[in-house]
């Protein structure tokens, strides 16, 4: 025993300035730790937000896009021929919205540039659901209809503001005279805010070539500014009358970006805006991202067919990852004596887990397609690669799930004299349920966001047909997502965003289960 | 050794110092083994039938493995190896023709933690007499619920709450839940390791109270790591050394003059 | 034997054996003292035998304190256990002897002075053996000695000889001179008492035996001449 005259604490045992000092040291460390770990979860938090804000700002615009309304008549000599098994008369369709186009601006008739520019307003292929119904349901014919026509995607991306910049400045009611296309228009007040707009967009049109159009509209009608005075501009005349200027107030559009450098031409513009104050544009909800299948133009483009595929193809990956996993890990855990050849399987199956993905998809590239020659890019494959690849990651969990039982559960079942199945199926199976159900459902997400091994079994392809078994030729929305966004159209990058985020809702929605199912099952022991 | 059963007493089935008790269980040159290494020395035990015999003997020393052994329980354990004979009416419990799951129902076993299943009350006596069909039909089995229930002393405490987890109980309640669990197979022995070492004084005392009155019907063999409680509760005690059975007597002379200087030098608290 | 674990119980164990060894040494004492006292007519001395024994009293009071307090604290098991309650008994025996000493003394107090030396040495002879058996009974308590404890068991018949001699001889005495009579009686009660003593070592002896072995002596045959 000490003498406790001489311990440090014994004088003083509150107030001894060492011990206080020692002590705030200890309650500064404590506080600094603190921090650290509040500023690491701020961090991750960051970016978080950071990620899912880009994703949703950039996948924003595409919730909506712009529709052409035309009425077409499908009068009974053209359709007449069309039967119930015929191909869709695709081209015959698309020939009345053409005439109804050039019927509209007839100015394009002269040059068949002007066809084909004008033409872009409505890709041929965003017919095909149109010749589709009318093959389906032919009574149709004979009948007129209103339709809604996806706008193309550059004119679509320019009236949401994406594709080439532009402001709107409102110029009122102005005078205006016409000599052979070319417009003048004089005002009584002046054009020194649009001057005011022009000169900060450092636009001088037309003493510099080469910068950017100004636009000028009223009604239907659109100049091109040709020369910008405070009392006076000329234009010349893209599509209308001269007369529409005397009965609408116009307002002006400047594009800073020269005509050369944009997707979308200045009389492609002037014929939107010709169509939009005909009332016939319309901004409508983009549906068709989830109703529509793959396509090479952004507008007609929509995510069906790989949803359809990653379901087909987490639904392979289930039925066998699953029952074999949880079979696995329960003769394991449970039934399987230690020993080396265990041992053996045990790293392994930990080594498996961590093997990077593109292996499996060589692997099932070489065997299932190579070796068993099941078909390319079916969802039967991708599940069964994706089922190798999960497999590991079941087991793993399971066996965490069943080793966290304790021991205690299963002698007293034991010693009541139950046999080894019993006593793992009655007592073991229901309290490491909630686990295993999770480490399941988690492995399934990440079959669900696997791309790599898909792109080697050639689910990677072109898929313009909905999936209607495991065999046919599908894709999955991770692939999508990486073949979108390897495009070169802007038109491509929203569309991207959404589809990201419609994985992500299914993602979320898987770990909504796992939450439920833990919630439901767990018991405490 | 002193202490220790000759040959001649293991084989006209009477205890050498008790001749008037039968003998359940006899216990003939047991060796165990984990792996390589040996936990239990050649040790040769009687137990007599309607009394409590108890094992004591420092941590480590092979009471709770040679428990084990007599239900087989030391088969769940991997590289267990259990060398010897134990003989129960006529028959090795060790040999091949003996089924474990039938040698636990007539060797029920209470374990140190309480560990009831995580079910309801009812369920976790059901559960035994269910999966050796020991009950014909619903009122059988409720009958015999309320008949071990009673037997545990449990039954007027729970009776209006049998749909209640089990988990939701006292420790004592929960571990006369596992003790009426195990008598609902009809069981002829009952092993208890160290069951009242997680419990107050209280509920310590009703347990043994409990184990006093089971005597009756029960062969109780009993681990426990308090000498008084092998005292208050045991008839014979047997004490267990370094894995080899020391001395093993009526628990009077055991606890007033052990003949074995190690037994005396651990029941006075001279070693760990 | 080795010590305790908890050191404290071998204290306690320790201090109770020296309480009961003090107490036997403060009653031998008594025993050598009081039978002086009648040997030579001390009444001094006889007086102070019998103010020891509150002392003695107080004493055993004191050791069956220190016991219920050890029971109930330390639980004592096996040797403890029998050490425990022979300092019970033992410090028990060793009151009663207190008393006997003290009543020799206090009828040293009451005698004639003119009894004759040679009644008066008749209890003192006898003292000797008595005051030796307790003090050798002693011995084998503090040594753990069993064997000496059986052998003060055994001498047990050495001290009714000496008693049956001594009554002999007072009653020869009183025959002769019927003046002694009452002095006769007084003697005759002390030897009863030297050698009731006599029996209380034969009883320590065998708290002892069975504090050392565990055995009981009782149950064994005691030679007999």
């Amino acid at each position: 025993m000490s003498d406790p005259s001489t311990s440090p604490m014994a004088n003083a045992p509150f107030a001894n300035e060492r011990v206080l000092k020692r002590l705030r040291r200890r309650r500064a460390a404590d506080r600094r730790f603190k921090w650290y770990g509040r500023m690491a979860i701020g961090f991750a938090l960051a970016a978080l937000t950071l990620l899912l804000g880009s994703i949703a700002t950039q996948a924003v615009s595409a919730a909506t896009y712009h529709v052409v309304t035309f009425d077409l008549s499908f009068d009974k000599n053209t359709f007449g021929d069309v039967q119930p098994d015929s191909p869709p008369p695709v081209d015959r369709v698309y020939g009345l919205v053409r005439d109804d186009l050039l019927a509209e601006f007839p100015e394009t008739a002269s040059s068949p540039a002007l066809r084909h520019d004008l033409l872009g307003l409505v890709t041929r292929l965003a017919v095909l659901p149109v010749a589709k119904d009318l093959v389906r349901k032919p009574a149709e014919i004979g009948t007129k209809r209103r339709v809604e026509l996806p706008l193309s995607d550059d004119l679509d991306l320019f009236l949401k503001g994406a594709a080439a910049r532009h402001l709107t400045v409102p110029v009122g009611r102005v005078k205006a005279e016409e000599i052979a296309g070319n417009v003048t228009l004089t005002s009584e007040a002046t054009f020194a805010r649009l001057i005011a707009a022009a000169s900060l967009e450092n636009m001088q049109p037309p003493e510099m070539p080469g910068t950017g159009s100004i636009l000028m509209t009223a009604g239907r009608s659109t100049i091109r500014l040709d020369s910008l005075a405070p009392s006076r501009v000329t234009g010349t005349l893209l599509t209308g009358t001269a007369q529409d200027f005397r009965t609408y107030p116009a307002r002006a559009r400047l594009i800073p970006a020269p005509e050369s450098e944009r997707t979308v031409s200045d009389l492609q513009i002037a014929w939107l805006l010709a169509l939009k104050a005909d009332g016939r544009v319309l901004r409508v909800p983009h549906w068709s991202l989830l109703t529509h299948t793959d396509s090479t133009q952004p507008e007609l483009a929509g995510a069906l067919a790989a949803i359809i595929g990653s379901l087909l193809t987490l639904l392979v990956t289930a039925s066998l990852a699953i029952p074999v996993g949880i079979l696995a890990s329960i003769y394991l855990e449970e039934f399987a004596p230690r020993n080396r050849i265990t041992g053996l399987i045990e790293v392994n199956i930990n080594n498996l887990a961590a093997v990077p993905s593109i292996v499996f998809g060589l692997l099932g590239a070489a065997v299932f397609l190579g070796a068993f020659g099941l078909p390319r890019s079916a969802p039967v494959v991708g599940g069964l690669v994706l089922a190798l690849l999960i497999l590991p990651v079941v087991i793993i969990a399971s066996r965490a799930a069943l080793k966290a039982v304790p021991q205690s559960i299963r002698d007293a079942a034991l010693a009541i004299g139950a046999s080894r199945m019993q006593t793992v199926f009655h007592h073991v199976m229901p309290l490491a349920a909630p686990g295993m159900l999770t480490g399941a459902i988690l492995g399934m997400a990440r079959a669900l966001g696997e791309t790599a091994p898909l792109l080697l079994i050639g689910m990677v392809a072109f898929v313009a047909e909905v999936p209607r078994g495991p065999t046919d030729e599908a894709t999955a929305l991770p692939v999508l997502i990486y073949s979108w966004a390897t495009q070169a159209e802007r038109a491509w990058e929203p569309m991207t965003g959404a589809v990201i985020l419609i994985l992500l809702a299914f993602l979320i929605a898987m770990n909504g289960v796992v939450v439920f199912l833990r919630r439901k099952f767990e018991r405490r022991w | 050794m002193d202490g220790t059963l000759g040959n001649s007493a293991a084989e006209t089935g009477v205890l050498p110092d008790a001749p008037n008790a039968s003998v359940r269980m006899s216990c003939r040159n047991i060796n165990v083994f984990y792996g390589e290494k040996q936990a239990i020395f050649d040790v040769s035990l009687q137990i007599a039938d309607r009394s409590v015999t108890a094992l004591i003997g420092p941590s480590g020393c092979g009471k709770s493995t040679f428990l084990r052994c007599l239900n087989r329980m030391n088969d769940t354990i991997e590289g267990c190896r259990v060398e010897g004979e134990i003989m129960m009416e006529g028959k090795d419990i060790n040999s091949p023709a003996i089924d474990p799951v039938l040698l636990r129902s007539r060797v029920g076993m209470v374990f140190q933690k309480p560990n009831p299943f995580p079910k309801s009350i009812y369920e976790n006596i059901a559960y035994g007499p269910r999966i050796h069909g020991l009950a014909q039909g619903r009122e059988d089995m409720d009958e015999i619920v309320e008949k071990s229930l009673r037997r545990a002393g449990l039954w007027e405490e729970v009776k209006d709450r049998l749909n209640l987890a089990g988990t939701s109980l006292s420790g004592g309640q929960q571990q006369r839940l596992c003790i009426a669990r195990a008598i609902a197979v009809r069981p002829e022995v009952i092993l208890m390791d160290e069951p009242c070492s997680a419990l107050d004084p209280i509920a310590t005392a009703r347990i043994e109270e409990l184990i006093d009155d089971l005597r009756k019907r029960y062969c109780i063999i009993i681990v426990t790591h308090s000498m008084q409680q092998a005292a208050r509760v045991s008839q014979r005690t047997a004490f267990f050394h370094l894995g080899s059975l020391v001395e093993v007597g009526d628990t009077d002379q055991i606890f007033t003059s052990p003949r074995d200087r190690r037994t005396e030098d651990y029941i006075t608290g001279r070693f760990g | 034997m080795s010590d305790h674990i908890v050191s404290a119980f071998t204290e306690e164990l320790e201090s109770l054996s020296a309480d009961i060894l003090r107490m036997g040494g403060i009653v031998e004492e008594m025993i050598v003292d009081s039978c002086q006292a009648v040997l030579h007519n001390n009444l001094d001395l006889a007086a102070d035998v019998i103010d020891r024994d509150p002392q003695v009293d107080r004493m055993e009071a004191e050791v069956e304190r220190q016991i219920v307090s050890l029971i109930a604290r330390r639980q004592p098991m096996a040797h403890d256990l029998r050490s425990v309650f022979a300092a019970l008994k033992v410090s028990g025996e060793l009151e009663r002897i207190g008393d006997l000493s003290k009543n020799i003394g206090k009828r040293a107090l009451n005698l004639d002075t003119a009894v004759s030396p040679a009644m008066r040495s008749g209890v003192a002879r006898m003292a000797g053996p008595v005051s030796r058996q307790l003090h050798q009974v002693l011995n084998a308590y503090a040594s753990g000695n069993a064997a000496e404890a059986r052998a003060v068991w055994e001498t047990d018949d050495e001290i009714d000889q000496h008693y049956n001699a001594l009554f002999r001889e007072m009653l020869t005495y009183m025959i002769e001179d019927p003046r002694s009579i009452s002095d006769g009686a007084h003697m005759l009660f002390m030897a009863k008492n030297l050698e009731r003593i006599g029996d209380h070592c034969t009883n320590i002896a065998e708290f002892v035996f069975f504090q050392i072995t565990g055995e009981n002596l009782v149950q064994q045959d005691r030679p007999k001449q």
